[in-house]
């Protein structure tokens, strides 16, 4: 369904942040796309999604497809009229405005009535706190409910695949399970989920293939599983972002190779 | 102040008729500061564009009403038998929609190139913007006053104590019909793209808006209510000789209102013109004579830019704008 090629980013003419990467989802399938802080992962996000020119940023190299055509460097309102819609890092929701309006806003391409009505009773089956707060202004919801209004939003465009940029970050753990077991209903209500993430326990706990970024190059990719078992993986990721977990003289130890790891 | 001079006050505002010309005036000059202050605002919002053009835009749909009315005769000429005010109405009506697209075709032309540029370079473009429509509207309009043709004249009738000229009755049924459009408008599939562009310009394109699209319909918009109070201005009991070279720069009286109001709400600028407005007429009406000799005569006209200073000093983000606007 989309497959990235061999892509290559440079911010401001000179950064180059994106060293070549590649990547495939497939029909109905949640992919998750896992990476430190500074990987590559949002930039990549922009590049499928034609929102690297505010950023300053360039496709230097590569090619992006979506159901057999090309989207590399495609308008933003373009490519979610095709069917990729995105849950950006950060949530972002319009917090002036009520929920209603916010989904309002997510239907722009999607604003005939039949379609409206569809994907609106969609996001009210699947979030029913929202149908509560409907007419709230959104910048008052507590944080796990803007994380649903923000895949809520994304919904009204009735993708056929759908981003989601850390959808976990800076929610309880608790409510990062709510959030993990929403994408699985998305998903098998017939939408593909690229999901990316740092919290790599949870994203490899539902997807059907994951990919390793670091530093703007995919390192390593495969089955969750074996993902899950990796060596590599759990020292870099999973001790670091199980939760609940106490910091141990090893995670500091951890925190310390990671930076170097890093650089 | 003395106790004579309070007297004097007193004496005076207890005046009915004199206090309600003054709410005359007032309605006529908030009305006209309003239509300019939320076009201006609407722009800003949508696009983080000050436009310093907005005065020449009032100016230049004033010049269009003029010239489709009296010179072109259009649509006069088309239908000859329609009464003076069907004609008229559609001579403004045919300025407005060119008013329209000569605000999208400035933004496309001169400033869509910009976006992404600092607020300050921006700023420089549409002072450059004004220049050029200004001077070029002023070329159309010549040494002489334009008049707009109108049918109201300079004709009033007498409610109570007031005397209220047909053309403030037109202006404030135009405003309020204006500003329930715009209201209307908000709550539109366009308009609530608007203001989300106007909050989180990239979460907006996230969301397949075209920002393009949002930034022709604000400018569309803001052309035309700042066409309409080029109108009004250039009516009576304004100007009734009509539009001429000057009316570019009444418009900058509005920016006290925009100011006052917060540079980033509709509803603030909607408050502020009528603010404004209230005060300026009420300093023409009652500091005037031998007891305030000492202001001096134009001082009415400086009472908004007073009344700015005192805002900014008690809220420096205006009464209804949001805190982070300071950075501009
Ligand atoms: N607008 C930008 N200009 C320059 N560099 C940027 C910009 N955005 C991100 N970067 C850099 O690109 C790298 C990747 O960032 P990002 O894609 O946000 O990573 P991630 O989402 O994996 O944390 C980082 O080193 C970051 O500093
Ligand atoms: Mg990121």
């Amino acid at each position: 369904m989309l497959t990235v090629e061999n892509l290559e980013v440079v911010y401001n003419d000179v950064v180059l942040v994106l060293r070549g990467i590649s990547l495939e989802v497939g029909d109905g399938q949640i992919v998750a796309l896992l990476g430190a802080n500074g990987a590559g992962k949002t930039t990549t996000l922009r590049s499928i999604t034609g929102l690297l020119d505010v950023h300053e940023g360039d496709i230097t190299k590569g090619e992006i497809t979506f159901k057999g055509d090309e989207i590399t460097e495609a308008l933003p309102s373009k490519i979610v009229e095709m069917g990729i819609s995105q849950v950006m890092e950060g949530r972002r929701i319009f917090a002036e405005m009520t929920v209603d309006d916010n989904l309002r806003a997510g239907a722009y391409v999607n604003s005939n009535r039949a379609g409206y009505k569809a994907s609106y009773d969609r996001v009210m089956g699947l979030f029913p706190r929202l149908k509560e707060r409907r007419s709230a202004t959104a910048g008052y919801l507590s944080g796990g409910e803007q994380q649903m209004l923000a895949i809520g939003r994304a919904l009204m465009q009735d993708p056929k695949l759908m981003i989601l940029d850390e959808p976990s970050l800076g929610l309880a753990p608790l409510l990062v399970q709510e959030v993990r077991d929403i994408i699985v209903q998305i998903n098998e209500q017939g939408t593909a989920v690229l999901l990316i993430e740092q919290n790599a326990n949870m994203a490899l706990s539902i997807a059907h293939h994951g990919y390793i970024m670091e530093t703007g190059k995919m390192v390593m990719d495969g089955d969750p599983q074996k993902l899950l078992k990796d060596d590599d993986v759990k020292e870099f990721y999973l001790g670091l972002h199980a939760s609940g977990e106490k910091k141990s003289f090893r995670d500091v130890k951890h925190y310390k190779r990671r930076k170097r790891w890093l650089s | 102040m003395t106790p004579d001079l309070l007297v004097v006050i007193a004496q005076e505002a207890s005046t009915p008729s004199k206090f309600a010309q003054m709410v005359v005036d007032g309605v006529n000059l908030g009305g006209i500061y309003a239509l300019l202050a939320v076009g201006f605002v609407i722009i800003f919002r949508a696009t983080q564009v000050l436009n310093f053009a907005h005065g020449a835009l009032a100016a230049l749909g004033a010049f269009l009403v003029a010239s489709f009315a009296t010179v072109l005769d259009i649509p006069g000429r088309w239908i000859p038998n329609a009464p003076a005010w069907v004609s008229w109405t559609g001579a403004v009506f045919l300025a407005l929609i060119a008013a329209a697209l000569i605000g999208m075709a400035l933004e496309r032309v001169f400033l869509r190139p910009m976006v992404g540029e600092e607020l300050f370079a921006v700023a420089i473009v549409t002072l450059g913007m004004d220049i050029v429509v200004r001077n070029i509207t002023n070329d159309w309009i010549g040494p002489q006053p334009r008049p707009l043709g109108d049918p109201f004249g300079i004709s009033v009738f007498d409610l109570g104590w007031v005397r209220i000229p047909y053309t403030v009755v037109t202006q404030t049924v135009v405003a309020l019909l204006a500003v329930a459009l715009i209201a209307y408008f908000f709550r539109s599939r366009m308009g609530v793209a608007m203001r989300a562009t106007a909050f989180d310009q990239e979460a907006a394109r996230a969301q397949g808006i075209s920002v393009g699209r949002v930034f022709s319909t604000s400018w569309a918009i803001g052309a035309v209510l700042a066409a309409l109070a080029g109108i009004f201005i250039s009516l009576f009991p304004r100007r009734s000789t009509g539009v001429d070279p000057t009316t570019a720069f009444f418009a900058f009286r509005a920016f006290p209102a925009i100011i006052i109001g917060g540079l980033d709400s509709v509803v603030g600028a909607l408050v502020g013109g009528l603010i404004v407005g209230f005060a300026e007429a009420g300093a023409s009406s009652y500091l005037v004579g031998e007891n305030w000799e000492f202001l001096g005569t134009g001082f009415a006209g400086i009472v908004p830019y007073l009344l700015m200073m005192v805002v900014l000093i008690i809220r420096p983000y205006g009464l209804f704008g949001t805190e982070e606007i300071r950075r501009v």
